[in-house]
């Protein structure tokens, strides 16, 4: 049984810790909002952007063979870009992204290697073995563009060199405050035909032909490095609201416990307290009795 | 007689409207786009944009992109555009004096790092320039009016 001052102070540290957690649950709850409304204010370029490369890509001519867009065969290397956080005390956060990583590319015969976002899933995937190329940590929150651009030029930069020929980008998309799911996506070669990036966009066909300049394949050069630029920043952004969100929830039910924990220890403290001062009225008492007697 | 004119960026959309024309930068000239312009697709070089509406003159810095012109619609995918009153001068000139001092200083760059800072070098020149010759606002300190 520990004495009344020890658990005085327990009490006390309990509170404060509570206090804390309530903290970053409400910082947390802030950057949710700002990673999801950065998120939306870049889908108008990304859906323009979309849009031109669907029209570029379906042209007659060579467009539809550009680098970027043709699949290479045989697959010799794979590229995988897994966008963590920086910081633990997210839940499950991070383990889920790894796990679905790992599960994913354990099925791939080619060697697969890593470019991470966040030091905690670059920390896991080194305990595992894995290889990482290229770390980016210490992003704002919610990401500037420009921080993110460079991951993508070094990623369509070794592309082009045919250091891999297929790269991922494995992240955590936010669908609400209580679903955050952890999803693979192939970025290079980009799929032009592929609808399941959800742009909702109705390819207007002009009948009149455009005129191109420089020519097609060099706007190609330049629009498809930004998109990949743009799905990126937004994969960051999406994974940045899920961090936030899982923290929040994480720091809500350390805080319940937390208070919970107080409230017990708080009634444990009361009954010892009250013990003592029962004792110390018994031996009074008794005193008094055994000196009334003699 | 307008045409409807759309400038994003990769984080937010800088400018939306109906204007009477567009001047932008391509790479291989300035174009001035009227409304029914034959549909076009080109690139963007460092520069400026301008947009003229009924009630005045807009200008926006741009460090390359994509335009998509169409009849009645132009389309601006910009890196990096800013509205030339909402530039931050004294930030360019920081930046500008921070590029210049490292192009100057370093002697092994590695082909990546100098482009990088050239690049760096040459948004702040264009920020600079286009305030210099744009802004409305305040008036230039040296006093050299055009």
């Amino acid at each position: 049984m520990p004495s009344t001052r020890e658990m005085r102070m327990r009490i006390r540290s309990v509170k404060n810790l509570a206090q804390v957690t309530k903290a970053m649950e409400t910082v947390a709850a802030s950057r949710v909002r700002k990673a999801v409304a950065a998120n939306a204010a870049s889908r108008p370029y990304s859906e323009k952007a979309w849009k031109v490369l669907l029209h570029l890509a379906r042209q007659p001519g060579s467009a539809s063979l550009h680098p970027l867009l043709s699949e290479r065969s045989p697959i010799r290397n794979v590229l995988v870009l897994m966008v963590s956080s920086d910081r633990g005390l997210a839940g499950s956060y991070n383990v889920n992204i790894l796990r679905n990583t790992l599960f994913y590319f354990d099925q791939f015969s080619q060697p697969v290697k890593y470019v991470t976002v966040g030091k905690v899933g670059r920390d896991l995937l080194l305990r595992r073995r894995a290889e990482v190329v290229a770390e980016f940590t210490g992003l704002n929150a919610p990401a500037k563009f420009l921080e993110v651009s460079p991951i993508a030029r070094l990623i369509v930069d070794d592309f082009r060199k045919e250091l891999y020929d297929q790269v991922f980008v494995s992240f955590t998309n936010f669908e609400s405050m209580v679903k955050q799911q952890p999803v693979i996506r192939k970025i290079l070669p980009l799929e032009v035909e592929y609808a399941g990036i959800g742009y909702n966009v109705t390819h207007t066909k002009t009948s009149s032909v455009f005129t191109y300049e420089p020519d097609q394949n060099e706007i190609l050069d330049e629009i498809i490095p930004r998109f990949i630029a743009t799905q990126i920043y937004q994969a960051v952004l999406s994974s940045q609201a899920s961090e936030f969100a899982a923290r929040m929830i994480a720091m809500h039910n350390a805080t319940d416990n937390a208070n919970q924990l107080v409230g017990d220890l708080q009634l444990e403290y009361n009954k010892a307290r009250q013990q003592i001062i029962t004792n110390e009225i018994l031996d009074i008492v008794g005193g008094a009795s055994a000196q009334e007697r003699s | 007689m307008t045409i409807r004119c759309e400038i994003v960026s990769q984080d937010r959309i800088v400018f939306q409207g109906n204007v009477d024309i567009v001047v932008l930068p391509g790479t291989s000239g300035q174009m001035g786009i009227l409304p029914h312009h034959s549909p076009v697709l080109t690139t963007l070089d460092y520069g400026v944009i301008t947009i003229r509406t009924h009630g005045g003159e807009e200008h926006f810095t741009v460090a390359g992109g994509i335009a998509e012109v169409q009849p009645d619609q132009v389309t601006i995918l910009a890196d990096s555009a800013e509205n030339v009153e909402e530039i931050d001068l004294e930030r360019a000139r920081q930046a500008k004096e921070r590029a210049e001092e490292s192009l100057k200083n370093t002697v092994d760059f590695d082909q990546d790092r100098y482009m990088h800072t050239q690049s760096a070098l040459k948004r702040s020149n264009l920020r600079i320039e286009a305030v210099r010759r744009y802004r409305k606002s305040t008036p230039h300190p040296h006093g050299t009016e055009e």
